[in-house]
């Protein structure tokens, strides 16, 4: 083997009292793909932010080809050819895509942009690696998977010869993960060197060469792919085997929830079609769908968000008008959001008030219009013990968490009260296995006292294993449900792409 | 109806709709400068009557009117390094912060005053900047006079509003600034220091505050009053977001509201029977209505007064 473009040496980073990185190395060599895997919270973030200089490491060195970096500039860090593309993306939905690639690559005191000519290697980029965009468009206009690619395109802008991505995938469609994974194996044919962080191990088993496994901060393996499994992968992370719980049989309740031919239309455009599902007490019922074929506003109806054009909603066999927010919350319907950053809490708050703001006049939290803290800590002491949130304390900004711990707050925060309707958006999304796992077992747990729990997700996997029904969406259809034990993955998969269509509806049929 | 007709033929209402919107077109590029780079800047108008008062002080004390300008500008910008310290360096409610300017850059401007004017007599007085006619276009019929002979002042106003829409939307510079006032996390990942891009943006913002206070005491009128400034700063911020953020919008959002403003202090001595505060009122109301059909559609600078704190998600 060549010597390596990038070596990490006994890299160590401490927050407070928190060690998110503790003595960490590893080298990366021309053209690799290391896979960077660990539980939320292990550090992965903290490392690759060193790495790119956005942190600034207690101990240790960076070397790319040889020569230390400088620690805490991301500018040497680029003009090295390192490029990031961040967990939470880093770009600017006001400005156009041309302009957030832009940003920072000339010298700043000159007195033109080279508009034309930065256009013109971007669109060279684009066309040499497959990742097409509209140089013009504004940002904020782009989907979650096009936004993905300008922050890429932005690292190659810089002649990244060192790629790092955060979670890449956990905001995409299969079909579009699928693709970035073809992308970024013809760019390590290419030459360049990548790290991606991810905790789906199909992902990582079929794409990475390397995976380095972390685990509360400290680096516990390293495999080639072709030496492990995913078994051992999931059990290097987690320190312990972990299994995924599995659906007892059980006989549902009473019709919790019900919607008769609903529809939504947003600005003019039909999101929910004439939907039409009912949910009952102890089940759990799966939406399965490619993300964006109206899980959105599907959501966001049953949570108080959005009213609905026509249709019936019935809340335990009454009618109900548009229930507000407060009508939901007052309801006993839990909500756990699909973007937990900006609906699910408030990063600049404390972890208490995160826990109690839905209920805050609750008399509980609250007494005379004043807050009580203490209760207010106390109960936010509850759900971290109980539901294992590591990283924080009451009294921490909620910000600092992982993604998985302010997944199992939010969670938390719901099932604390034993809501009656749990309406779960893609509750896994960008866990790791043995969080993945206790939320289902968290869920499962709901069911089993009687909650009614509508899941909205793409994974077919989860829904398999947790869903008593399964009804599919797509174009904001909802097909009429099937019996769990009536689906496999084949069905599933045919129902997403909306097969069952064609025969209840012949006139819709291409 | 004729009187309004009258007025608005009037060669005199357009030389003053210049005039009047000079400090607002300082003021609010001024303000758009640091909300580009995401701070809200409320310290204008104490900033605006600090200007006033050095700008006048200066010339009175031997100084020739540039050099007045000048130091009214760096007085600005001093007021814009106080500023950013509390808001870029500390991160603090960049509303408080602003106002405490306002208040600190007031009073003080009211004591330097009372300390050279101790009496309450009238202020000494000035020669002030005299009119430029611009040869060839001065000559014009009724546009010469009315746009082609102003004060120099007026024409570098006009003259910065365009230079700061090319630094804004053509330069590595201003895309900095922007990419700043939007998202300072992707500004520090491609290498900008947005707390470099935050300090330079208040501190050249701040000054151009200055200017425009200077403005009102060195070529509007010739002398300082403590209360001269009368919310022309306020104006300036409310202008900003009828500009969408835009220099060139806000150099017509200032000639808008000046162009009320005159026509309503001829009309207040053209009509006779009506208070002369319902006049005084117009461009107000107008403002506000400008700002409630424009501001919709509007995009903020999306990190508008979010503190950006080094190595935090
Ligand atoms: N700026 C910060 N201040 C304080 N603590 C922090 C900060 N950034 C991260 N942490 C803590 O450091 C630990 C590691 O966080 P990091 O973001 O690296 O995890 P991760 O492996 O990327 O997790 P995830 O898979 O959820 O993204 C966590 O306990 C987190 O709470
Ligand atoms: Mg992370």
């Amino acid at each position: 083997m060549t010597s390596p473009v990038l070596e990490i040496e006994g890299v160590s980073k401490r927050f407070g009292a928190n060690l998110a990185n503790d003595d960490i190395s590893l080298t990366l060599a021309k053209g690799e793909i290391v896979a960077l895997l660990g539980e939320n919270g292990a550090g992965k973030t903290t490392l690759m932010s060193i790495l790119f200089g956005h942190y600034m490491q207690d101990a240790g060195r960076i070397l790319i080809d040889g020569a230390e970096l400088p620690p805490g500039k991301p500018r040497a860090a680029i003009r090295a050819g390192v490029g990031m593309v961040h967990q939470h993306f880093s770009l600017a939905p006001n400005l156009s895509v041309l302009e957030n690639v832009m940003t920072g690559t000339e010298k700043l005191w000159s007195w033109r942009s080279g508009t034309s000519a930065a256009r013109k290697k971007l669109l060279a980029i684009s066309e040499r690696f497959g990742l097409k965009v509209d140089p013009g468009a504004r940002l904020g206009d782009l989907s979650v998977g096009e936004q993905q690619r300008v922050e890429i395109l932005k690292a190659l802008y810089n002649d990244a010869r060192i790629l790092i991505l955060d979670e890449p995938t956990a905001v995409l469609t299969n079909i579009e993960a699928e693709k970035l994974f073809a992308t970024l194996k013809q760019m390590a044919r290419q030459g360049l060197s990548l790290i991606f962080i991810s905790h789906k191990l199909d992902e990582v088993m079929a794409a990475a060469d390397r995976i380095v496994v972390l685990r509360g901060g400290k680096m516990v393996a390293k495999r080639t792919a072709s030496e492990t499994s995913k078994a051992e992968l999931a059990e290097l992370m987690v320190g312990r085997r972990v299994t995924r719980p599995v659906r007892e049989p059980s006989t549902p309740g009473a019709v919790a929830l019900e919607a008769a031919e609903v529809t939504v239309k947003i600005d003019g455009v039909e999101r929910l079609k004439s939907i039409s599902f009912h949910l009952r007490e102890g089940e759990i019922l799966g939406i399965i769908g490619v993300s964006g074929n109206g899980q959105a506003a599907l959501a966001h109806l049953l949570s108080g968000t959005l009213s609905r054009t026509s249709g019936d909603l019935l809340l335990f066999g009454e009618a109900i008008g548009n229930p507000g927010v407060a009508d939901v919350v007052g309801a006993g319907i839990g909500r756990i959001p699909e973007d937990r950053n900006e609906e699910g809490v408030i990063g600049e708050m404390a972890i208490w008030e995160n826990a109690v703001l839905e209920r805050i006049s609750a008399s509980a939290f609250s007494q005379h219009g004043l807050v009580n803290r203490k209760a207010g800590m106390a109960f936010a002491k509850q759900i971290i013990d109980q539901f294992d949130v590591r990283g924080g304390s009451p009294a921490s900004r909620t910000r600092l968490l992982s993604g998985g711990n302010m997944q199992k707050l939010i969670l938390g925060r719901n099932l604390h009260r034993r809501p009656r309707i749990l309406i779960a958006a893609q509750p896994a999304r960008g866990l790791d296995e043995g969080a993945v796992a206790a939320v289902h077992a968290r869920l499962l747990e709901a069911r089993r006292q009687g909650t009614a729990v509508l899941l909205i997700s793409e994974d077919l996997d989860e829904v398999i294993a947790l869903a008593d029904r399964v009804q599919a969406i797509v174009g904001g259809r909802l097909s009429p449900p099937v019996e769990a034990e009536a689906a496999n993955a084949r069905k599933l998969g045919l129902m997403m792409a909306g097969e069952w269509q064609e025969t209840r509806e012949p006139d819709h049929a291409l | 109806m004729t009187v309004l007709f009258d007025i608005i033929a009037s060669v005199g209402l357009w030389g003053a709709v210049l005039r009047i919107a000079t400090p607002l077109i300082f003021g609010t590029l001024g303000a758009l400068l640091c909300e580009r780079a995401g701070v809200l800047n409320l310290g204008i108008e104490g900033i605006m009557t600090f200007g006033a008062m050095i700008g006048w002080l200066s010339v009175y004390h031997g100084a020739d009117l540039w050099t007045g300008l000048l130091i009214a500008a760096i007085a600005g910008g001093v007021f814009g390094l106080l500023h950013s310290g509390l808001t870029v360096t500390l991160g603090l409610s960049q509303h408080v912060a602003g106002l405490g300017v306002t208040l600190f850059a007031s009073s003080f401007s009211y004591y330097v005053f009372r300390l050279i004017v101790p009496t309450a007599g009238t202020p000494p007085t000035i020669v002030p900047f005299q009119p430029i006619a611009i040869p060839g276009l001065s000559t014009l019929p009724f546009i010469g006079p009315a746009f082609f002979t102003q004060t120099a002042p007026t024409y570098l106003a006009i003259l910065i509003a365009l230079t700061l829409a090319y630094i804004l939307f053509r330069t590595p510079l201003g895309l900095a600034i922007r990419m700043t006032g939007e998202n300072p996390h992707a500004a520090e990942a491609q290498g900008v220091n947005p707390m470099k891009v935050r300090y330079g943006a208040v501190i050249a913002g701040s000054a151009l505050m200055g200017m425009g206070g200077a403005f009102l005491t060195l070529s509007a009128f010739n002398s300082f009053f403590p209360t001269m400034v009368q919310g022309r700063g306020w104006i300036c911020i409310a202008l900003v977001v009828f500009a969408s953020w835009r220099p060139g919008r806000a150099l017509f959002g200032a000639l808008l509201f000046a162009f009320f403003d005159a026509f309503q202090l001829r009309l207040q001595t053209a009509v006779d029977g009506v208070p002369y505060q319902i006049f005084l009122m117009t461009p107000y109301v107008l403002s506000i209505v400008a700002l409630a059909v424009m501001a919709r559609r509007a995009r903020v600078p999306q990190a508008l007064m979010q503190p950006y704190r080094r190595g935090e998600r």
